[in-house]
């Protein structure tokens, strides 16, 4: 499958400060996303996610290597032509309405007026913001700003789209909504790189990530082989009995009410913990096993370096 | 279209800025006292109007190019609206071009509209609507479309306060500029003079767009004039744009 988008040894460097100072922002990074994936970007703040994302849009000059973006160099500003972007923080001119502020991104895409009149409604309905479509951006919400900036994202029918935390400033029920509507461009065959500090979106929605850390790629690959399917250790629930009833079988969590959350490591005690619960007449409430997360993964990588 | 599209942005955002309006209410006033002006002083009382009128619309179109023009690409960085204007295919000399062209058009817009105020208070004293004052008003035009691109450069790397002032310097220096040539043709050949004559080569001489006096007070220009001084606009304006997008294509958006 060719690549969507190649980055190859990018460096960045900032002069800060009144006695100007050198900050490496990007020590030589290298990775690939591949056409038709969604790859998740992780890092903690101040990593270089977005500065990686500036360079690749152009909105940044990088001091060394290489960008393309469909096999052409990202300086070309044609390159851009089949991306779309959605900023971390919605900076939109705020006179606008959404129509005419998706009319303004649709020009500068040379879209026509018949494509235009067709896409531009659409897209309103896409992110719900159909009847706010007339008002002025300025009295938007951040949570429709955010679909507002998702539907200029994507006015170009793009065939990859960059969002840079797509899911900040949404409350729970938006956030699945953008999270089912970057599910559809993978359906759509769209490529999808994305940003994100919600660890469980990433690894609901990802096929592949990577991690920077300090401006270097610390851990890239797919997602099924990064997180392992071993259990880590088994929760269960109990209620009726005391937590000393499980001494030696597991550790005790908390213990509330009348109900106790045993934290059991080996997968072997997890069916003593079920009979001694049968035999004392106690209640099984809830048993589950907690395989390795992305936040397992992300955590212990960020800890090490 | 692109360049049409960041135009029109342009246009709405600079037709938003109370500042433009205020300038032209004072641009207006301005025009209205010079008849006031006329019955207080001696002389040829519509030459005074024409006279403070063109001033008038100079002076405040001046400050519209510069006060306007510096704050339009500040903004966009400042504002981080510019991260999803570049993130489309444009190229940066087009989003320059866009911006300079909108408020040439915002420009174009409140110059007409004083223009008009102008023209009409002329003709409540002479009863005839003169061409050759819309010859005056065209030139003024002109100056302040090399002004917006100054206003375009400085701004393209600088604050609006040191923009402004920049900018101001530049009409001002551009204005007195023709001085040196005084100078000149006293000095003695030497070291010094050419210093002078390389000075006055690269410094504006914004007095090529001035033909006030000649059109007040009803003296013959020669037609040769018209066009080395439009000509030197349209070369002026295209060098101060060219290096704005230099400079603009070499910066980071952080």
């Amino acid at each position: 499958m060719a690549d969507a988008i190649r980055i190859e040894k990018l460096q960045k460097r900032f002069r800060v400060g009144f006695i100007p100072k050198t900050r490496e922002i990007l020590k030589g990074i290298t990775f690939s996303v591949r056409e038709g994936e969604t790859f998740g970007y992780l890092g903690p703040n101040g990593a270089g996610k977005t500065t990686t994302i500036k360079c690749l849009l152009g909105l940044i000059r990088p001091d060394a290597g290489t960008i393309a973006i469909f096999d052409r160099p990202h300086s070309q500003p044609q390159s851009r032509a089949a991306l779309g972007f959605l900023p971390e923080n919605p900076y939109f001119y705020d006179y606008l309405t959404a129509r005419e502020f998706l009319a303004f991104t649709a020009d500068l895409f040379g879209l026509g007026r018949a494509e235009k009149d067709q896409r531009i409604p659409r897209l309103l309905k896409l992110v719900g913001l159909e009847r706010a479509a007339d008002l002025p951006l300025r009295k938007y919400s951040r949570g429709m700003l955010q679909r507002a900036g998702l539907a200029q994202a994507l006015v170009n029918d793009p065939k990859l789209v960059v969002l840079d935390e797509p899911l900040g400033g949404m409350d729970p029920l938006g956030r699945k909504e953008i999270r089912d509507i970057i599910v559809r461009f993978k359906d759509e065959g769209k490529t999808v790189f994305f940003t994100s500090h919600i660890l469980q979106d990433i690894e609901m929605i990802c096929d592949r990530v990577a991690i920077i850390v300090g401006g270097r790629i610390v851990k890239e690959g797919g997602l099924r082989d990064l997180i392992s399917e071993k259990v880590l250790f088994t929760e269960v629930t109990v209620s009726g009995l005391p937590a000393q009833t499980f001494e030696g079988l597991g550790e005790s969590v908390t213990t509330r009410d009348d109900r106790v959350l045993l934290r059991v490591y080996d997968e072997a005690r997890v069916d003593e913990v079920v009979g001694l619960v049968r035999d004392r007449k106690g209640r099984l409430i809830s048993l589950s096993p907690r395989t390795e997360t992305l936040e397992d993964i992300f955590v212990d990588t960020v800890t090490r370096t | 279209m692109k360049i049409g599209a960041i135009a029109g942005i342009t246009f709405k955002e600079a037709k938003r800025d109370r500042i433009l309006y205020l300038l032209f209410f004072f641009a207006a006033l301005g025009i209205v006292a010079a008849r006031v002006l006329a019955v207080l002083t001696v002389g040829d009382r519509v030459k005074i109007i024409k006279d403070v009128g063109l001033a008038s619309i100079s002076i405040f179109g001046v400050l519209m190019a510069i006060l306007i023009g510096t704050g339009l690409v500040y903004k966009e960085i400042d504002k981080k609206t510019i991260f999803t204007l570049l993130s489309k295919p444009v190229h940066r000399a087009e989003f320059i071009l866009g911006k300079f062209l909108g408020l040439v058009v915002t420009l174009f817009v409140m110059t007409s509209a004083m223009a008009l105020i102008f023209l009409a208070i002329v003709y409540a004293h002479t009863l005839k609507i003169e061409g050759s004052l819309l010859v005056a008003v065209a030139y003024i035009f002109l100056e302040l479309v090399l002004i917006t691109a100054v206003a375009i450069l400085f701004s393209s790397f600088s604050t609006p306060i040191l923009s402004s002032l920049f900018a101001l310097a530049f009409t001002l220096i551009g204005h007195l500029s023709w001085g040196l040539e005084l100078i000149i043709r006293k000095m003695r050949p030497g070291a010094g003079r050419t210093l002078v004559q390389g000075l006055y080569q690269v410094l504006p001489d914004l007095e090529n767009f001035n033909f006030k006096t000649e059109v007040v007070h009803g003296l013959p220009i020669p037609p040769g004039i018209y066009l080395s001084a439009f000509l030197y606009g349209v070369c002026y304006t295209a060098f101060i744009l060219g290096l704005a997008v230099l400079i603009f294509r070499r910066r980071d958006f952080i």
